[in-house]
């Protein structure tokens, strides 16, 4: 890798308040050309703030950013992309009502005369999108499409640009491992093109196989940096937290012999989802739901607790058939779930966190108005037991971390003390320690006797925690694995329609 | 500083600081009677003041409602011609009762019954219309707006309906008598206000509006009754269109296609005044009692004052409403983070 000592966009001492609250350091940081450079922390550790200075979304209060050796002083994100500094949202920020086309060129429209150039923006925007080698059509309206298609339009978006330093925040969060290949094959496309990469994941694996450079922020200051040669994932994850973490995950619960089924699903179907789908749960067990994105698990498990409309299907709880129409049939039942979608269905963003926190479980503190102190009670309790870190005095919802985010959210689903615990995607954009905290409260609920629905696109995660593993490829629950049978490749096969149930159909379509 | 629920609020005292987005109402309405005070010395005066809260019955009773409505996210313009509806419907039935009844407390009785009947009605309709059919409420209700409207203009018959002149004497006290020396609208409009505060800040059902009124899905997810709660608003609002329609009827005795235009607009205008989010998730009844007694007092000023024509009070409440709007979002941006 050729490494000319200029730097191509640099930090320098950088700091930056909110208010009163630091929460950047003197961080100095140095992107060169040609090099993908990989920006590592927990939740909180001030990534975003400082990946948002360097974009120009928002001022550093001390220090400064050098384009070139030259000090700029971004006062929005357009002086930046000015200067081919271009930054990939972890939320995506499209247009929903405007088509792929319209968002890629948004702003920077072609034009003839006074007149828009559609040909030439379909052209061009034909380019990116086949190198990116997705099937998005230019003119499909943005809302229509999947989240995955909808972070290659993000993507296309920045390429399509005269790009000199690249920001990615979380690209691949939600995309599937076929995308993600895509996706690296185009980086290294980009970094041989002389680009600067900035690459801020959670996933250590990835940053292990793609980064030159890496830099660990940890609470605001910088704790490490260098190139990625000769350093280990588990040193990288130990410099994130600040500690060792050895048990990653923990030891299963023993399962009794005789635990009897708690809850079980018989012929699901779920219009345009689910083609067909059963399962059971025992007492004390995990049982993890494996396949890619789209698979039709979400809806498979909301459909079984009445958020979502099915066509066929029946539903037994302690062996007894139950109408679950609504998701308040559910929590009556004991079974609590926990969204993937923490921001768009978990949490009410500009609420505070104590009604965030009672919302789901409200009527135990009415008698019949609201009783404010035992709620405040509630609620202290919660925040001890879920450790949720009140850094800063967080009124609302929206100013708290992702992982703080996460374990409100998994406080309220607890707060109606449920028996059957339905987790989707617990650890998607979570830190290591908050991951590993999550991972023994999963333990911890199946000590104490509950169950466990484990939904997560992390194989790592599947293996390491679930006693049973179901998968599910294009709408069939392909097949439940059990003991040795756990492991990547054989739940790779499952979910890819090679194995298991339906295997035929999936090799003739 | 926060401000999307109102239980933040022993926090923001600990803090000790000034929430303008709050006081705001209060200040404005301090303001506007001082304003009042300097014009003419006779706008303190205990017939003016009582006189002009009995006038801002109407519209604060019906605007209370719309608080719930459009904290849920929803939003209802029939309210107007509803309250016209009602008033026209109550006549006839009542005009119609005098004769088995006479003109006595049972025929009046039935009229209030009839009225409260069929402003939860009104509201279920508008309720189950929006949530079950999956249509915006800005649509459904400008439609049933308009029908209300035909409906009270048919029954009419393009005139007026006029309440027994009987029944009228008897029922005449709703409107015009009070006690302990406060008007009976002034006290129905605190009655509605305690109590619409009460549901609001203290009950499950006001803490569901604010859920959803931020985030449907999130309420959804939360295993609250969506559909089932944002009805409940909507046939809120038509109980207290009937209530401000059953101390209207007695004021005029009459109903025609002319009544309650443009009611809607004020009642929204009150609600959005007093610190209500027009999109949703964040309500205020306090608020919106100060925003209804605001938009009667700027009438009551250039009442009393020949700097301005009464003509202008359209111009004036128009602007203290872009204004009032404009210092809220002012305060949001500076407190967002």
């Amino acid at each position: 890798m050729s490494m000319p000592d200029q730097p191509l966009l640099a930090a320098r001492r950088i700091s930056r308040w909110f208010g009163e609250n630091q929460v950047l350091f003197d961080i100095d940081l140095a992107l060169q050309p040609g090099e993908v450079h990989a920006l590592l922390g927990e939740n909180g550790a001030g990534k975003s703030t400082l990946v948002r200075i360097l974009a120009g979304y928002l001022s550093p209060s001390d220090g400064e950013v050098r384009l070139a050796d030259e000090v700029r002083h971004y006062r929005s994100s357009g002086d930046a992309e000015a200067d081919g500094v271009v930054m990939i949202h972890q939320e995506l920020a499209l247009a929903e009502q405007l088509s792929a086309e319209e968002n890629i060129f948004l702003g920077r429209e072609l034009r003839r005369g006074p007149f828009l150039d559609r040909r030439a923006m379909r052209e061009r925007c034909r380019e990116a999108l086949a190198e990116l080698e997705t099937r998005v059509d230019p003119r499909a309206r943005v809302k229509d499409l999947s989240t995955s298609d909808q972070q290659m339009v993000e993507i296309a978006k920045a390429i399509t640009r005269d790009v000199r330093v690249l920001i990615m925040d979380e690209p691949t969060a939600s995309l599937t491992e076929h995308e993600v290949e895509v996706l690296f094959a185009l980086i290294g496309r980009l970094r041989q093109r002389g680009v600067a990469i900035l690459y801020i994941s959670h996933k250590l694996r990835e940053i292990e196989r793609i980064a030159d450079r890496v830099t660990v922020l940890r609470d605001g200051r910088l704790i490490d940096s260098g190139p990625m040669a000769g350093r280990s994932k588990e040193e990288l994850a130990r410099l994130m937290v600040g500690r060792e973490i050895n048990d990653m995950y923990p030891e299963r619960t023993v399962l009794a012999s005789d635990a009897p089924v708690v809850l079980e699903a018989r012929d699901m179907v779920v219009p345009g989802a689910v083609k067909r789908a059963s399962f059971s749960l025992r007492r004390g067990e995990v049982l993890g739901f494996g396949g890619v994105v789209g698979a039709g698990r979400t809806a498979l498990i909301e459909a079984l607790l009445g958020l979502r409309h099915r066509s066929q299907g029946q539903v037994l709880r302690n062996g007894q058939p139950v109408a679950l129409r609504h998701l308040r049939d559910a929590v009556r039942q004991r079974i609590a779930y926990l969204t993937e979608d923490r921001k768009g269905k978990g949490l009410v963003l500009n609420m505070g966190l104590r009604p965030n926190f009672t919302l789901l479980n409200l009527r135990a503190y009415c008698r019949p108005l609201i009783d404010r102190r035992r709620e405040e009670q509630a609620f202290q309790g919660a925040i001890e037991r879920f450790d949720i870190r009140l850094r800063t005095q967080a009124a609302t919802a929206a100013e708290l971390s992702g992982g703080n985010q996460q374990k409100l959210l998994l406080a309220k689903v607890m707060s109606i003390d449920p028996e059957i615990v339905i987790i989707n995607e617990p650890t998607r954009g979570i830190d290591v320690g908050t991951k590993h905290q999550i991972y023994h409260f999963v333990r911890e609920l199946t000590d104490a006797g509950c169950s466990v629905i484990l939904i997560s696109s992390e194989m790592a995660e599947l293996i390491g925690l679930s006693h049973r593993v179901a998968v599910m490829c294009a709408g069939v629950l392909t097949g439940v694995l059990e003991g040795e049978q756990i492991n990547e490749h054989e739940i790779m096969q499952y979910a890819s329609g090679i194995k298991g149930e339906g295997a035929d159909e999936q090799r003739r379509a | 500083m926060n401000n999307a629920v109102p239980d933040n609020k022993p926090i923001a005292r600990s803090r000790a600081s000034f929430d303008l987005k709050t006081w705001g109402p209060f200040i404005a309405l301090l303001a506007l009677a001082l304003l009042g005070v300097l014009i003419n010395p006779a706008f303190l005066g205990l017939d003016n003041l009582s006189n002009m809260l009995t006038r801002s019955a109407f519209i604060g009773i019906i605007a209370i409602g719309a608080t719930f409505v459009i904290t849920a996210g929803g939003l209802d313009l029939s309210v107007g011609s509803m309250a016209a509806f009602i008033a026209g419907v109550m006549i006839i039935l009542m005009n119609s009762l005098v004769e088995q009844f006479g003109p006595g407390l049972t025929t009046i009785l039935l009229g209030i019954g009839a009225s409260l009947l069929l402003g939860l009605c009104a509201g279920f309709i508008n309720g189950m219309v929006t949530t079950k059919g999956k249509i915006e409420a800005f649509i459904v209700t400008l439609g049933t707006m308009g029908i209300y409207r035909s409906l009270v203009t048919y029954l009419a018959d393009g005139g007026t309906l006029s309440l027994d002149w009987g029944v009228r004497d008897i029922y005449r006290p709703v409107y015009y008598g009070s006690l302990m020396g406060i008007p009976i609208p002034v006290l129905v409009f605190l009655l509605v206000a305690v109590v619409g505060y009460i549901l609001l800040n203290h009950t499950r059902f006001g803490r569901y509006c604010f859920a959803i009124g931020s985030n449907e899905k999130v309420a959804e997810y939360s295993a609250i009754h969506v559909d089932r709660i944002k009805t409940m608003t909507y046939m809120l609002q038509g109980v207290c269109v009937a209530l401000a329609t059953i101390i209207y009827v007695p004021r005029l005795g009459s109903a025609s296609g002319a009544t309650g235009v443009l009611w809607e607009l004020e009642a929204i205008a009150a609600v959005i005044i007093g610190g209500t989010v027009l999109k949703g998730g964040h309500g205020r009844i306090w608020g919106t009692v100060v925003g209804a007694i605001m938009l009667t007092m700027i009438g009551n000023i250039l009442n009393l004052t020949d700097a301005i024509s009464n003509y202008l009070n359209g111009t004036v409440q128009g602007i203290i409403i872009i204004v009032a709007v404009y210092l809220q979002r002012a305060s949001w941006r500076k407190s967002a983070p």
